[in-house]
């Protein structure tokens, strides 16, 4: 049994999601749901348990030896991811139930369940597998699942926002299959591992240099980097509350780790940013990315837009980590990864709360929501807080890592911009602040309003909670990613 | 002669950017799918041209035979013919959608009927502010 951990991970809510369809009732569906991604949860925690003990796990799909058949390699980075992935599904599925019968028909309820667990099952298969084609496979499933979870917003915007992202999407997804095809091309190997033996042997090949390009490229359209992410504000600003926090939790954060899992892994640094001017690309696109996005995020009305774009800011964050490749800034990177997930988790389950009790996600909507509902406000405002990067809070320890790894590097002007791009985020969580707690209710308006329902109100405070845990007691994400930093980029430095 | 000798893959690329440039420049949602599914199918006949072995036979034992095509990237490319499939039939299901929606699959049209309806809900804002300060 526990030879077949990395597997079960995907197969678990991958058999799940049909069998969503025969259960019907939806408040059942809504605990198998539970069940399964909790599953997923204890069998992530087991891995990364195991890896850490005693190292990569490889595991071979119907016991064909790995170059050929298709290999599962667990080592500490995707356990890692995958811990963040399904701790993060599981928290906003648990918050779920009542926003989603609130937001949709009981039809559509079932519907969003079995989506929930493809996608889940889609972006657990592309973090576990250790073969590139597998990945594609993946990527399609997660990413199919997406498009339809989006379409299923109250909003007729959330049709257009689901199509647009579907060509977006496609794109992106056909680049990385036009990409694995030069790599198979070149190499004759679909695995990973197998591809980083051989790929150094090539030097420069121009066809590796185009398939470098187009999976890179094709990445960076899912994971929503400035300028691909045209798709993203809308996609999160239309589609169900939860579905906004669970895509905005997991999604990119897995595009994230693609990315890095191509560049660090299957290419090899030294190929990826020293061979080509890789590194300020990325410093560059992730910086502009931060300044465009934030100031775009203050003028926004719609606080779920707003969130979306300053998640294109942060995802500039990680971006620019990479670009610095040190073993600090990777670090950072991966620990903005899980800290991002943790603040953005939480602030838009508090957000679905919020669109529960008021149906809008307006700026107008927060005016004296400091007295009517003083816990998801707080929840709010501490989420805001650990964005912008306050001290106490994991925001903090990421930036800290980031800075502190563009001075070693001797990049003052980086290290000066991410704390100003920080700058920029207060503006925008203050305006949340000044709505909420300096501005009165609108007279004559409900006062029925009261505070968000406790299945909804525990989840968000349990990511909120984290968010200062960890930004005190940083010792198990630090130690984590700092070991697997070292793992990804040990050998260069 | 390097034109002629590799011609499937400038078949293949002249498919990709003919697919890419309809995404990018029709209106009508239709009409960039017929475009997305070009570009897929560019990337399907560029697997399968990867694949053939000059001189080699299909890939099942025939006596005599000792040169194979590939039949790997052929496999693979399976599975992506069904994935564009899926993605097509997601594609128009969203179309149907968007036309009950808007009554409309042009780009320009959906977008300026959003506009016209944001208008609108500002002007009815305003109206409904000006009748509290009436009252």
């Amino acid at each position: 049994m526990l030879s077949h951990l990395p597997i079960l991970q995907v197969i678990l809510p991958l058999v799940a999601a049909p069998s969503c369809m025969l259960i019907r009732r939806s408040s059942l569906v809504w605990f198998f749901s539970l069940l399964v991604s909790a599953g997923a949860l204890v069998v992530s925690v087991l891995l990364l348990q195991q890896v850490i003990d005693s190292g990569p796990i490889s595991y071979r799909l119907g016991g064909w030896e790995a170059p050929w058949g298709i290999e599962y390699r667990i080592d500490l980075l995707n356990a890692w991811v995958l811990l963040v992935v399904t701790g993060l599904g599981t928290a906003v599925i648990a918050a779920a139930r009542q926003s989603v019968q609130r937001e949709m028909d009981d039809l559509r309820q079932t519907l969003f369940y079995t989506l929930y667990l493809l996608c889940f099952a889609g972006l657990l298969g592309i973090v576990a597998t250790g073969d590139v084609f597998n990945v594609f496979v993946f990527l399609e499933i997660s990413s199919l699942a997406t498009y339809a979870l989006i379409a299923l917003g109250r909003d007729r915007r959330s049709l257009w926002a689901a199509f647009q992202y579907l060509i977006m999407g496609t794109i992106g997804a056909t680049f990385i299959l036009i990409g694995i095809g030069f790599l198979y091309m070149m190499t004759g190997t679909l695995n990973m591992a197998d591809l980083a033996l051989r790929l150094p042997e090539l030097g420069s090949s121009s066809t590796v240099l185009a398939a470098f390009a187009f999976i890179v490229v094709g990445v960076c359209l899912k994971l929503a980097l400035f300028p691909l992410h045209m798709w993203l504000p809308n996609a999160y600003a239309f589609a169900p509350s939860i579905v906004t926090a669970f895509l905005a939790a997991t999604a990119t954060k897995v595009a994230l780790y693609l990315l890095v899992r191509f560049i660090v892994t299957v290419f090899g640094i030294d190929f990826s940013l020293t061979s080509l001017p890789l590194q300020s690309l990325f410093i560059g696109l992730g910086l502009v990315g931060v300044f465009v996005a934030s100031v775009v995020a203050i003028y926004q009305v719609d606080i779920k837009r707003m969130l979306a774009y300053s998640s294109v800011a942060q995802i500039g964050y990680m971006v620019v980590g990479i670009g610095i490749s040190s073993v600090v800034a990777m670090q950072a990177t991966l620990l903005h990864l899980f800290n991002h997930a943790l603040m953005k988790g939480g602030l838009f389950l508090a957000l679905a709360g919020l669109v529960y009790r008021l149906g809008s996600s307006r700026i107008d909507a927060f005016n004296g929501l400091g007295r009517t509902m003083p816990w998801t406000m707080a929840a709010i405002v501490i989420g805001g807080i650990s964005l912008i990067g306050m001290p106490l809070t994991v925001g903090f320890v990421s930036k800290w890592y980031l800075i502190t790894a563009a001075i070693e590097s001797d990049m003052w002007l980086v290290a000066l911009l991410v704390v100003l791009g920080s700058l920029i985020a207060a503006i925008y969580v203050w305006r949340l602040v000044e709505a909420g707690y300096f501005r009165q209710a609108p007279a004559g308006g409900d006062v029925t309003v009261g505070e968000a329902p406790l299945s909804l109100l525990v989840p968000t405070w349990i990511l909120i909670g984290a968010n200062i845990y960890f930004g005190i007691d940083t010792r198990l994400p630090v130690e984590v990613t700092g070991a697997v930093a070292q793992y990804l980029l040990g050998g260069i430095q | 002669m390097l034109i002629t000798s590799l011609y499937n893959y400038w078949i293949v690329i002249a498919l990709m950017m003919i697919g890419l440039y309809m995404v990018v420049a029709q209106g009508n949602l239709i009409k960039k799918i017929i475009g997305l599914n070009i570009f897929q199918t560019s990337v399907f006949i560029f697997y399968i041209s990867v694949g053939k072995v000059d001189g080699g036979a299909a890939p099942i034992l025939i006596e005599g035979e000792n040169v194979y095509s590939n039949p790997l990237p052929h496999v693979l490319i399976l599975t992506a013919i069904v994935v564009g499939i899926a993605t097509t039939s997601l594609a128009l299901a969203l179309v149907i959608r968007i036309m009950r929606a808007y009554g409309s699959v042009e780009e320009r049209e959906i977008q300026a009927e959003e506009e016209k309806r944001e208008i609108q809900a500002e002007q009815e804002k305003r109206e409904m502010q000006a009748e509290e300060v009436q009252c």
